[in-house]
């Protein structure tokens, strides 16, 4: 298989698991548990990633990777004794999951009694994963994209276009015998642009993607996304001084379900209610936000980013409503905080990779449609900031404070979009933000951006999605007082 | 020597000769210049909460990155399968990659001349220490639960915390680039590294949490502060956040302490790598010989220091690493360049390729330092009847195409000269290149604890907006 087709991968499958017979799991599983354990599970990973870049009009970077390894996860009581290797050694496995034991101190629980398969449905089903298809196909798409964006406009005078590509084969057995395996495909398209003028400068990104094969680019084109990353260089070409205290904000529909993400998303992950270090520990059943917002956590949005047949310690992806009409009604669940919090799973125990022990995570965040229309959300705002994209925000979970920064905003004047914007954070503290919540939009839209979460060192990918939103005051930093 | 160690000079020795073989190999296979590294760590890992043992994390990885040059085309591969037959394939495969790029004439591996000559005797920089390769996981247990004990026990305000963790790793690093008439680089390294860290926490009158954490970390044992002294600095912090409030919006003069500093210097850097430069995605673009800052500004990328926690001896294109200035007294001096950056911009390397197992080099920087001045830290405040203190900052609201600056932040309100209420949710905001320059004092407060180390800095005025 290797080399028939250039640059073509072999399939990834759990062909790379194939060497693994039940009698080797069970094995692992009694060594994970052999100093008394009260769970233990395996995670075996095999990834191939590809990525391709377009700098200068020609075919840059070509790369590719591969990983292959086990994690061995032991937990007793709070506590988890967490090892790994590289590759599928015999001795390596053995060695990973006798250090995971040594989390027990106690006499050897004793390991499943055999193992069964659990099969999940799918929502990432594609024709034919990307990686092995051939790449000239892809180096199309870049080439594409840079000659759209070198046309749009004489002043863009930089464009970069990449495209990568990943696909993870994961086999996962836990300590109660159950075993899933999925395989997870990933793409992702982005295009930046640099547009000159005079002695202004400015710069644009586009991009899109998640758990498509390439007929995605048939609907979203590198067209698409060079006119988009253009259209903001140029726009912001013209950007004045954003104000400066407490306004109005209108967030877009799709890309603004970060306000989401940041203001309660990572407030709700089980692990800090659990530890009661968030502001929102001990707050079921309280109203945390206007009644207008419903906000839900979903692995199962079909083929997007977030999504996940079965998570990372083996619970079915599923759709859990976080918040319902305003009130708290639950929080996202790994095993672990599940297990001690006396409640079950939620499809939120995610990981980075084999290297990495499983935590509570968001799939795909997002705010449910109200009943406004834009334009009448715009029109209700006499001066204010309305925010179509943007480039990150964080958050401290426990005082509550996030920011979120945006990359193209306009002012609003007497309701209706004036002045581009300077690049400018929006801060706010989560709970408080979300009961200034005046108007929702019945323009739901789910973002095809290329978003990764990271907490505590680990990146995971995710999908956001939101209608358009009024925020009645939230801080614009500006530099404009 | 003690016996661990000879075990780690042969590993180093090991890692060297597999990455002299497999370039070799590559030019065998076909290619006309290959570059390989490998790196391989162990790691150690440690989280106690609440007094309990929480988590116990233990790792050994290794990987291996391979580019080739076949006819001016290039392509960049890694894999963590160091077996025989699979590295004869992946070399294989990385070969046949490289035929899907386009000739990029500037692509191309250094001039032997700038290379460290094989054989030539590398610096010893003193980046390993055998006693934190040693720390066991019952060591650093002891060391997480004093932190955390000592966090928790400094005052009843203090209720709670988010868990004391302690790290150390021991990692090693193997260069090898060859070409069709042999070896033209050979080198290895190895360095230890310890770290730890406690968040604590205090419930304040209007229900919500305040929160701070410190830390500790050094490649040298003997070098890391007392678990205890981190503990109860982590507690004092968190206490003095009890009360945050906003500001009123405002043109403030604003102190940065040494963390926050640290923070603007990471910007700072992102605007002076040759990448960024040649893409014109830097405000710094064509500034060279003028003033960028304040006189009082110099910041300079250190990798032959010492101990550091960023030095290097070769650089990831096997070049000798080299103190370069890029701040002299306000004055930009250059930027910091990879061979191909430099090349695009028709000068040398100064050798500050930085290379990952998992990528193609690019500029990375080593120990990126702001030089200390001679203000003392309470001295900075001196003379502001209303201003800001900042010590925290939050999110990514830095354009580098443009110098536009816009953060989350929190700190204190300075009045009449001295630290008052503490505030949070808050931003600041302004132009990098006029932020820079408003530099009105320097502290001599210099954090050594990371590979970018600043002093406290204080700023003439930015605006502050809040509510």
């Amino acid at each position: 298989m290797h080399g028939s087709v250039p640059g073509v991968s072999p399939r990834p499958s759990e062909s790379a698991f194939a060497g693994l017979s039940d009698e080797d799991l069970r094995r692992l599983l009694s060594l994970a548990l052999s100093k008394g354990g009260d769970y233990a599970d395996l995670y075996f990973e095999h990834c191939l990633t590809a990525s391709y870049v377009f700098e200068d009009e020609r075919v840059k970077t070509v790369g590719r990777g591969i990983s292959l390894g086990l994690g061995v996860r032991v937990q007793r009581g709070e506590a988890t004794g967490y090892a790994y290797c590289e590759g599928l050694d015999e001795v390596a496995m053995a060695r990973a999951a006798r250090t995971a034991a040594e989390i027990a101190e106690s006499s050897a629980q004793p390991g499943p009694q055999q193992i069964v398969s659990r099969v999940v449905p799918s929502f990432y089903r594609v024709a034919e994963p990307s990686l092995r298809t051939p790449p000239q196909t892809k180096l199309d798409l870049l080439r594409r994209g840079d000659r759209t964006a070198r046309a749009i406009d004489r002043r863009i005078v930089k464009v970069v276009c990449s495209f990568s590509e990943e696909q993870r084969a994961i086999l996962i057995v836990t300590g109660d015998g159950r075993r899933y395996s999925d395989q997870q495909p990933l793409l992702r398209y982005g295009i930046h642009v640099v547009a000159e003028d005079g002695t202004k400068r400015q710069s644009g990104s586009s991009g899109g993607g998640g758990r498509y094969d390439l007929q995605f680019f048939d609907r979203k084109t590198p067209e698409h996304y060079a006119r988009e990353a253009t259209h903001v260089a140029i726009a912001m070409l013209d950007a004045v001084e954003a104000p400066a205290g407490q306004l109005p904000v209108v967030l877009a529909a799709g890309d603004s379900g970060i306000l989401l993400h940041e203001a309660v998303g990572h407030g709700l992950e089980a692990d800090f209610n659990r530890k009661r270090t968030s502001n929102y520990s001990g707050r079921v059943g309280e109203v945390v936000a206007s009644e207008l917002c419903t906000v839900v956590d979903d692995g199962t949005v079909e083929n997007s980013r977030g999504a996940i047949n079965v998570d990372d310690e083996g619970a079915p992806g599923q759709r859990n409503v976080l918040i319902e009409n305003g009130r708290l009604r639950a929080y996202m669940q790994d095993h672990l905080s599940a297990r001690i919090m006396g409640t079950t799973a939620s499809g939120n125990g995610r990981r980075q990779s084999f290297r990495h022990e499983p935590m509570p995570r968001m799939t795909n965040t997002y705010l449910l449609a109200g009943r406004d229309a834009p334009e009448d959300i715009i029109r209700s705002v006499s001066r204010g900031v309305f925010a179509r994209r943007f480039s990150g925000g964080q958050v401290n979970i426990s005082n509550g404070d996030f920011v979120f920064s945006l990359t193209e905003s306009y002012l609003i004047e007497d309701g209706k979009l004036t002045a581009p914007l300077k690049g400018v954070n929006l801060i706010g503290n989560g709970p408080d933000v979300l009961t200034k919540v005046s108007m929702v939009g019945h323009d739901f839209e789910m973002s095809d951006g290329i978003w990764s979460c990271g907490k505590d060192g680990q990146s995971v990918p995710v999908g956001i999605g939101t209608p358009t939103v009024k925020i009645g005051a939230i801080t614009v930093g500006g530099t404009r007082t | 020597m003690s016996h661990g160690s000879h075990d780690s000079m042969n590993k180093q020795a090991t890692l060297r000769a597999l990455a002299e073989r497999v370039a070799a190999l590559t030019i065998e296979e076909g290619a006309d210049a290959a570059e390989v590294i490998i790196g391989a760590g162990q790691s150690l890992s440690v989280k106690v909460r609440q007094r309990e043992k929480e988590l116990l994390h233990e790792s050994e990885s290794h990987g291996l990155g391979l580019r080739v040059f076949v006819s001016h085309r290039s392509a960049v591969c890694h894999t963590s399968d160091l077996s025989e037959t699979a590295l004869r394939r992946f070399v294989r495969d990385t070969i046949e990659l490289s035929q899907l790029s386009e000739p990029d004439d500037l692509n191309e591996l250094p001039e032997r001349s700038e290379l460290v000559l094989p054989g030539q005797q590398l610096l010893d920089l003193d980046l390993w220490d055998d006693q934190t390769a040693r720390l066991t996981a019952p060591e650093l247990f002891d060391i997480a639960s004093r932190m955390e004990a000592a966090a928790l026990g400094y005052s009843t305000r203090i209720t709670n915390s988010d868990g004391a963790s302690c790290d150390r790793n021991a990692g090693y690093m193997a260069l090898a680039l060859c070409d069709k008439s042999g070896l033209a680089f050979s080198g290895a390294s190895r360095g230890t590294y310890c770290s730890f860290s406690v968040e604590a926490l205090c419930d304040d009158e209007d229900g919500k949490k305040r929160n701070a954490s410190y830390w500790s970390a050094s490649r040298f044992f003997e070098r890391l502060a007392t678990p205890e002294s981190v503990g109860q600095e982590a507690a004092r912090r968190a206490i003095s956040k009890l009360g945050s409030q906003k500001l009123p919006t405002a043109e403030l003069p604003v102190v940065f302490d040494p963390d926050a500093s640290r923070a603007l210097l990471r910007s700072l850097a992102s605007v002076v790598s040759g990448g960024s430069i040649y893409r014109k995605s830097s405000y710094l673009c064509g500034r060279e010989g003028t003033q960028v800052a304040s006189p009082l500004i110099t910041i300079v990328d250190d990798p032959l220091r010492p101990r550091g926690p960023g030095s290097r001896a070769f650089d990831g294109e096997g070049l000798p690493a080299r103190r370069n200035s890029i701040v002299e007294a306000g004055v930009l001096q250059g930027y910091l360049l990879d061979t191909y950056s430099a090349r695009k911009l028709g000068r040398k390397s100064n050798g500050c390729a930085g290379r990952s197992v998992g990528g193609s080099p690019h500029v990375t920087t080593s120990n990126l330092i702001l030089q200390a001045g001679t203000t003392a830290p309470q001295a900075l405040l001196d003379g502001i009847e209303r201003g800001l203190y900042v010590t925290d900052m939050m999110g990514f609201g830095f354009n580098p195409v443009t110098g536009d600056f816009s953060r989350g932040a929190a700190g204190f309100l300075i009045e009449h000269g001295q630290r008052t209420t503490p505030v949070s949710e808050i931003t600041i905001s302004a132009n990098f290149d006029e932020l820079l320059k408003r530099v009105d004092a320097v502290g001599d407060d210099l954090d050594e604890r990371s590979s970018t180390m600043s002093p406290s800095l204080r700023v003439t005025r930015m605006t502050v907006a809040g509510h």
